[in-house]
């Protein structure tokens, strides 16, 4: 408890009043209502935009680049709220979201492999179809 | 307000670390790592990772397949194209799929708010009115499937384009429907348990025979917010890109 209360956006003045937690005690994440509204109204806000990433037809560099970043803020908000991630322990949080970097790691991987993949599909078999 | 103490061996308490020195002192000196996180808590982000590496290898297949293939990918935007009212709207079923899960997102935040204070019956009501949502995902996806597959497409090929489509799409979001249904599955029997009141109680579940607490609200909420996280991705590498 104490420990989500210190780190908290905004915490009921309640909480920071019952009892604090003793060394090692669990603590539970209550945060008001209103942040998970805010978070809600983000999420809407960035799938809205995110749709018309692809209603209008954009592409090239621009739509790639916009769909990441509306991916990205999108995940953050689930995470870092919805999930609590934002109050936890850094030992918690570092232990979950610096693994997946491996996945970035393997995709670098791939995509050169997938390019000579096409290069050798190209040089043997010609471009058509 | 009081700081979190760490008790030394010799029963003194001082003040916990925070910062990179709070990550070597959690970790190190032959301890608990994660302090004030339940086994449960933890468990279930570490399955959470490891289901993060399922899902980023499914995507990672799917990107080399579409990198590597001579033959063009097809349009997502067309191939799910709804047509109303005479014109065709690009992927608007996707785009509603899409609001319908991130609403049951919220609606599980809230309930793991009015589980910590004990008010059953909103808790209850709040995580049922999630597995509506996510059972109303599930069927739209089904739609989605029977729309795919009368009109062609199959894991080995389809009308439009590289043969490979049909195994990425029906892989990827097959294993995500999968998962949001056994989150409807959970929420509903958690939630009957809130409503009964077995965390109030003290009642032993019929499986763990163990009792259970408010936080397996929350516990519940992060497997059901990591659904709605692997959607964020599918949305973005599959169907937008």
């Amino acid at each position: 408890m104490a420990e989500a209360t210190a780190n908290g956006l905004g915490q009921h003045a309640l909480h920071a009043a019952t009892p604090a937690a003793a060394a090692g005690a669990d603590v539970h994440q209550e945060h008001p209502i209103k942040l998970y509204l805010v978070v809600w109204a983000w999420l809407f806000i960035l799938s809205t935009c995110s749709y018309l990433v692809d209603y209008f037809g954009l592409h090239g560099y621009l739509r790639w680049s916009l769909i990441l970043i509306f991916m990205i803020l999108k995940a953050g908000l689930i995470v870092a709220v919805f999930m609590h991630m934002a109050w936890e322990r850094l030992a918690l949080a570092y232990a979950i979201i610096l693994p997946p970097i491996l996945v970035v790691v393997f995709m670098t991987m791939m995509v050169f492999e997938a390019d000579y993949t096409l290069f050798t599909r190209l040089a043997f078999f010609g471009s058509g179809p | 307000m009081r700081m979190a103490q760490t008790l030394t061996h010799i029963g003194q308490t001082e003040p916990r670390p925070t910062g990179w020195r709070g990550i070597a002192a959690d970790w190190s000196s032959d301890q608990r790592a994660f302090k004030n996180v339940s086994w449960g808590k933890a468990m279930m982000w570490i399955f959470l990772l490891s289901d993060t590496f399922i899902f980023g290898c499914f995507l990672l297949s799917y990107m080399t397949a579409r990198i590597s293939t001579r033959v063009p990918w097809p349009n997502p935007s067309e191939v799910f194209a709804l047509r109303i009212g005479g014109s065709d709207i690009p992927l608007i079923l996707i785009a509603i799929m899409t609001f319908v899960l991130i609403s049951s997102s919220g609606t599980m935040a809230m309930a793991v708010n009015f589980g910590y204070r004990h008010d059953r019956r909103k808790t209850a009501i709040l995580m049922l009115l999630t597995a509506a949502l996510g059972a109303t995902f599930v069927g739209m996806q089904a739609f989605e499937w029977t729309k795919l597959i009368t009109e062609g497409v199959r894991p080995w090929g389809n009308p439009w384009g590289a043969a490979q489509f049909g195994s990425c799409f029906f892989m990827i979001t097959g294993f995500h429907g999968t998962h949001v249904t056994i989150g409807v599955i959970f929420l509903i029997i958690v939630a009957r348990k809130v409503w009964r009141g077995d965390y109030d109680t003290g009642r032993r579940g019929f499986f763990t025979s163990r009792t259970g607490r408010y936080e397996n609200v929350e516990i519940m909420g992060l497997y059901w917010h990591f659904v709605d996280l692997v959607w964020v991705f599918i949305f973005a590498f599959f169907y937008l890109w």
